[in-house]
């Protein structure tokens, strides 16, 4: 954990900064806001930590939102009495693809950035193929409302927190850690290594899902909703002092890096520096905070042999 | 060792062969044919692809990767049409700027890597952010001119051979060349199999990853100099549309090049590139959904990697 204690003091500067700029983010409602945008990514993070931890990539959780919210678009088209059975089915769709994702990686032995990324393409291929091109039909009222109202997204966030945190606590969470820091190892000493791989994939899959449907009450559905999100939940989880190729890492810290990431867009759109220099700002301060926290530890590899 | 290099190689040029068959009986059967036009065709669209990819290559073979390529072609493109502006006059001038300022974002993201050790996953991440952020603050379109002659480059053809299949066949030679009978091709080779190994056997690792990022970047920035040139302008989103970054990763590793460095090589990458276009026009001429050929791109990549992580891993037993 003590790894994780820069991102906090940047975090909290963040948020202080923020409210300097602009106090309404101390009302209920503004922090309600904020924790609302924030959803999303922070679970999104959550479900690549996972990943990350057990020293493999999840490149294809930006395809697999887009898929969630175009599939549920389609299939609810406006009526009601579709919405539970959907949102069971977007859930079920999270977890095969991670399925799929995990048993490609772990048995056909292929560098999950290459699974992953072909997941990527053959998602968004296939979804927009079902649906002609573009989104179609119309989501519910009923399934909007996890988006749109923040009291609704803040205890998802929480009970996904929670979640997390409680299965890095168990055997599991030790194991997955084991099996990133040194797989011949916990290989050897008898730990299910294919396994603990196989369910953070699925972890991440339903981290996607859930994240879809706040998406798409949240932001609408659209054929970008879930563009450049894995870069995004990447960032966040490497922010948070999560090492790429596995073993290292809380996921409590990967969360506060996906608020980071959020704090920080937030931050510069109250100083005018949004759109244009945004991107530029970011790409300097993830590479600045990385290379803090490399220098450090100077354990970090350069080309971890998983990848 | 050069059986196990050798072997997807061949795979991937087994495949690519098997492909045109395929494709050809498929296309005669729907009533059209596949003539030479369309081979040419072929070569035409691969070739900034190609160039591209020959470069990510000796990324990863130094065991690294470069997610900034799309943006850097982005940024090339306008540079190069901006420094032109319409004047045959400022070619020369154009392109020694546009490779200067790819050699100076390879540079970048070499000494990000090493010097700040910073994953190459992050630090290609970052400036390609970086790149963007540029890109988005100063243009919103296309913008400058190249001139007719420039032009050339990217239309004209000897007899029936594009300019620009020429211009990527030259890069893959050169970048063969240096691989295969340089030092510095083997030291690429010795620090994407074991940085530490080479590390104590003398090479220094920080400048062969360096060096292997310069040359990445000065790749995408002749591949930009070929876009521009067909577009007669600078594009900001002519990268990113093209997806140059995934894409170019996605060819390398279906030519057989191991992901964690170390192994593979370039003929593998310009067999990748093909077996990708080849499919490509293959689509095409049938009319296929593009959604579709996304799914069976997505696929390939995956079937093939399988196929070669099933040969390495007998022969490694």
């Amino acid at each position: 954990m003590k790894r994780a204690i820069p991102i906090f003091l940047v975090l909290a500067g963040l948020l202080v900064a923020i409210a300097a700029a602009n106090p309404f983010f101390l009302e209920p409602a503004g922090f309600l806001a904020f924790l609302k945008r924030v959803a999303p990514l922070a679970i999104l993070a959550a479900g690549q930590y996972f990943v990350i931890v057990s020293g493999e990539f999840d490149l294809s959780v930006g395809s697999l939102v887009t898929v969630e919210v175009v599939v549920a678009a389609r299939l609810i088209d406006g009526d009601e009495s579709m919405t539970w059975p959907v949102l069971a089915l977007l859930i079920v769709i999270g977890l095969l693809v991670g399925l799929v994702n995990g048993l490609v990686t772990t048995k056909l032995r292929v560098p999950s950035f290459i699974t992953t990324l072909g997941a990527m393409l053959i998602l968004s291929g296939a979804v927009f193929l079902w649906t002609g091109g573009a989104p179609r039909g119309a989501l519910s009222q009923g399934f909007r409302v996890f988006g749109r109202e923040g009291v609704w997204a803040v205890l998802i966030l929480l009970v996904v927190v929670t979640t997390a945190v409680l299965l890095m606590r168990a055997d599991f969470g030790r194991t997955l850690v084991a099996v990133g820091d040194n797989e011949k190892a916990a290989r050897l000493s008898g730990v299910r290594v294919d396994r603990a791989r196989v369910l953070a994939f699925m972890i991440s899959g339903l981290s996607a899902a859930i994240a879809g449907i706040l998406l798409g009450g949240f932001a609408g559905v659209s054929a970008q909703v879930g563009q450049s999100l894995e870069f995004q939940a990447i960032t966040a989880v490497v922010l948070g002092g999560v090492v790429l190729g596995g073993g290292r890492g809380h996921v409590v810290a990967a969360i506060a890096g996906a608020f980071t990431l959020e704090a920080l867009f937030t931050l510069l759109n109250l100083h005018g520096i949004s759109g244009a220099l945004e991107y530029a700002v970011q790409g300097v301060i993830i590479i600045a905070a990385v290379a803090a926290g490399g220098l450090r530890l100077p354990a970090l590899r350069l080309s971890p042999s998983k990848v | 060792m050069i059986a196990l290099v050798a072997n997807p190689t061949r795979a991937v040029y087994a495949a690519l062969v098997a492909t045109l068959a395929i494709g050809w009986v498929l296309v005669a059967f729907d009533g059209g044919t596949f003539t030479l036009n369309d081979m040419v065709g072929i070569q035409q669209r691969s070739a900034a692809l190609g160039i591209v990819a020959v470069g990510q290559t000796l990324a990863i073979l130094a065991g690294s990767l470069d997610l900034s390529v799309a943006y850097l072609i982005s940024l090339v493109s306008l540079v190069a049409a901006e420094t032109m502006a319409g004047q045959p006059s400022n070619i020369l001038t154009a392109v020694v700027a546009a490779l200067g300022v790819s050699a100076l974002v390879g540079l970048v993201n070499g000494i990000v890597i090493t010097k700040l050790k910073v994953h190459a996953f992050i630090a290609t991440l970052g400036v390609a952010l970086v790149i963007r952020g540029v890109l988005d603050h100063l243009y919103d379109g296309p913008a400058g001119r190249v001139p007719v002659e420039f032009q050339q480059l990217g239309y004209a053809r000897i007899g029936p051979i594009p300019v620009a299949a020429l211009l990527w066949a030259a890069v893959a030679v050169a970048v063969w060349f240096l691989l295969r009978r340089t030092r510095l091709g083997n030291r690429i080779y010795a620090v994407g199999g074991d940085v530490e190994v080479a590390r104590l056997s003398g090479v220094r690792t920080d400048r062969v990853v360096i060096a292997a990022h310069v040359l990445c970047s000065l790749c995408a920035g002749v591949a930009g100099l070929l876009l521009a040139s067909r577009l007669g302008a600078g594009a900001p989103t002519v990268g990113t549309d093209g997806g140059y970054d995934l894409e170019s990763i996605a060819a390398v590793v279906l030519g057989g090049t191991a992901l964690a460095g170390g192994r593979g090589g370039v003929a593998g990458t310009v067999g990748g590139v093909l077996l990708l276009a080849v499919l490509d026009s293959v689509f095409n001429q049938l009319e296929v959904n593009s959604f579709f050929k996304d799914v069976v791109r997505g696929v390939v990549i995956v079937v093939a990697v399988a196929v070669y992580a099933r040969r390495t891993g007998r022969r490694a037993s």
